[in-house]
């Protein structure tokens, strides 16, 4: 398996799209930052960048990913291996790839403008975190689905939805939901809900750690002092824990019934 | 100023025309600073040299200068208030107040003046002292550069800093004021100024102002208090200058203010508190030229705020400028500088944009309503709709806006 995420990984780095990807980082990051004046802006406009883009990206490019080595991949199968390790090796190398990309391209802007020795280090790290996570876990779902369907357009169609799904009606169901239950104390049916979505909880917690000043007020304190303590990090980490390893899961369990 | 100087010279002239000397320490004439007090006349001066007085209380009854020569201690054994005042033109210099006690039933205070004028409290210690400074219907009083440090823990069982109830004419300078109930409190206090203080971790309010017409507080620092600064039920006061720091809890406030009117709120800094000013029934008060710097609400004024004008202020990096709970809008906002307006252009180069500005936005209004939709801030749903409120404003206030909103920071100080 190693063997696979090593030329996977390489055979990838080396793509022009990953370079694309690496470089269009670089270019939002240092736009960014050269555009707005103070960090903490350049941190919140970062943040909707990784909640959005990235899911965006590492959904379809994941998709595209498989359909375009299909055939390499039904070759490589003719051989005495594991299918189970093939394709998880594939998906690892591409994960780590976008990941790469992503942390070197937003890295180098922000360490040129001195960002460790500021004090918005942590903010930073859970960008890059959360960054990384959902690169893991799209490219997952994204892995799954076009494995489970050999029609290209299906697809597409299927990961551009569960991107949607995932960043924006999620929201709108939410809250709708809090204000038909607006009478009750919805707090923690919040932070339930919240947890369960991977983009909603990456975007929680950076989120904390910015609008702070504004979270202590109102009732909006439960959220810190849920999302503050080891318990609910551990619950968060957990969470989006789930969303890389259950669709892994699937991949191996799809591939395992799958009639090449 | 003229007033001071009277003040001064009255002070003056009657220390100076017959002052004689009664000195009080261990190897003076007297030992006990009571003992002394009732063998002074009116006008004379009592040095207390370094020591450990515990007389419990002491009446002043005749107008006297207390000094303390390199900081005396007077303690209150945590059974007693320490200096009760009974007469007009007394000072108080140079002391170490501690230990008053804290009492359920009365209003213990390391300085109390009942009902005098002309008094000046001047370079005291005050550690632990239940209430520290208690003025009750004085007049002309000067209370500066003392250094007051409670150990306050529950607003139950502490008392304020420096507390003023009826009072006229107070000056209240310099002082250092830390962990009371509220730093520095007034009610049915007229015509007072409280300038360059310095009010950190007070459990309930940094400032306390309530039914206190004409005051004037500027150049203080209220840092990290429960609930900022309150000021209630009072008109025409100032604030100038004053910075309004780090005030971060459920119901803290950089400036409260509740039923204001004619008042001025100019020059301040209001930095990383949770709302930095919360309007309820202000009337007629300009709000110019402040900072509003990475607030959670800049300003929440509510429905009932009408005839206010908000100009010339910067808000940069507020989570939320402006929120209201009312679909109508009373007050004038033009001519900020909003670092959250990103659309804006200036083809005449004027320094004002050309198209207005509108700092309410839908999500605010929304969780004035539904406190824990809070958890959506910054997601791309809320982003999207408060793009189409801000094109077509359907719920927010249609004339909250700034016509005339700054190209660029406003240049305050």
């Amino acid at each position: 398996m190693i063997k696979f995420i090593k030329y996977s990984f390489f055979n990838l780095i080396r793509s022009y799209w990953t370079i694309i990807y690496f470089v269009f980082f670089l270019i939002i990051s240092s736009t960014i930052l050269y555009f707005s004046a103070d960090l903490t802006k350049s941190i919140v406009s970062m943040m909707n960048i990784v909640t959005v883009l990235i899911p965006l990206v590492a959904i379809i490019f994941g998709a595209i990913f498989y359909y375009n080595s299909r055939e390499f991949t039904e070759l490589l199968l003719a051989q005495p291996i594991k299918r189970s390790s093939l394709l998880i090796g594939q998906y690892t190398g591409l994960s780590l790839s976008l990941s790469l990309s992503f942390v070197a391209g937003v890295s180098i802007p922000f360490l040129t403008q001195g960002i460790l020795a500021s004090d918005h280090l942590i903010d930073f790290l859970l960008i890059l975190m959360a960054g990384v996570c959902l690169s893991f876990s799209m490219s997952a779902i994204a892995f799954a689905i076009a494995l489970k369907h050999e029609d290209r357009i299906r697809g597409f169609s299927i990961a551009l939805f569960i991107w949607f799904f995932l960043a924006i009606l999620y929201d709108g169901l939410l809250l709708i939901l809090l204000i038909l239950f607006k009478d009750y104390p919805t707090d923690y049916l919040a932070i339930t809900v919240t947890i369960l979505n991977p983009v909603d909880l990456s975007r929680v917690m950076i989120m904390l750690g910015l609008d702070i000043s504004a979270l202590m007020g109102q009732t909006s304190a439960v959220f810190l002092k849920f999302f503050g303590t080891l318990k609910g990090i551990s619950i968060s980490f957990i969470s989006l824990l789930c969303w890389i390893l259950i669709p892994a899961l699937l991949i191996v369990k799809i591939a395992r019934k799958k009639d090449f | 100023m003229i007033k001071r100087i009277i003040i001064y010279s009255t002070l003056f002239l009657s220390t100076s025309l017959n002052a004689s000397v009664l000195e009080v320490g261990q190897s003076k004439s007297y030992q006990s600073i009571s003992v002394a007090i009732t063998y002074a006349g009116p006008g004379d001066t009592v040095m207390v040299y370094k020591g450990h007085y515990s007389e419990g209380t002491i009446e002043i009854k005749i107008p006297i200068v207390l000094i303390g020569i390199s900081n005396p201690v007077l303690d209150g054994e945590n059974k007693y208030s320490i200096l009760q005042v009974l007469a007009d033109n007394v000072v108080i210099k140079g002391f170490t107040f501690k230990d008053v006690g804290a009492s359920y039933v009365e209003e213990r205070a390391a300085i109390r003046i009942f009902k005098r004028t002309h008094c000046i409290i001047e370079a005291n210690n005050l550690e632990n002292t239940f209430f520290g400074i208690y003025l009750e219907r004085c007049r002309d009083c000067i209370i500066r550069n003392n250094t007051i440090i409670g150990k306050a823990v529950s607003e139950m069982n502490s008392g304020n800093a420096i507390h003023l109830w009826y009072c006229k004419n107070i000056l209240v300078i310099g002082n250092h004021v830390e962990g009371h109930r509220d730093g520095i409190y007034l009610e049915f206090v007229d015509n007072s100024t409280v300038k360059n203080n310095y009010v950190v971790d007070n459990l309930r309010y940094g400032l306390h102002f309530m039914f206190s017409d004409n005051d004037l507080y500027l150049n203080n620092k209220f840092v990290s208090n429960g609930a900022g600064v309150a000021v209630m039920f009072s008109k025409t006061i100032r604030m100038t200058g004053n910075e309004f720091s780090d005030n971060w809890g459920s119901s803290s406030y950089g400036l409260l203010l509740k039923d204001i009117s004619d008042s001025e709120i100019t020059l301040n800094h209001f930095i990383s508190n949770t709302i930095g000013i919360y309007g309820e029934g202000v009337i007629r008060t300009n709000i110019t030229s402040n900072d509003f710097i990475r607030n959670g609400w800049a300003l929440k004024i509510l429905g009932s705020c009408t005839d206010n004008h908000i100009n010339r202020n910067n808000f940069l990096s507020n989570t939320f400028d402006v929120a209201t709970n009312s679909s109508r809008n009373n007050n004038d906002y033009d001519g900020n500088f909003w670092s959250d307006n990103s659309g804006r252009y200036d083809l005449n180069k004027d320094g004002i944009s050309d198209i207005p500005y509108r700092p309410v936005t839908l999500f605010s209004y929304m969780i004035l309503n539904i406190h824990s939709a809070t958890i959506l801030m910054r997601s791309l749903l809320v982003d999207i709709f408060n793009y189409a409120e801000k094109i077509a404003p359907v719920i927010t206030p249609s004339n909250l806006l700034d016509n005339k909103p700054k190209m660029k920071i406003i240049d305050n100080d």
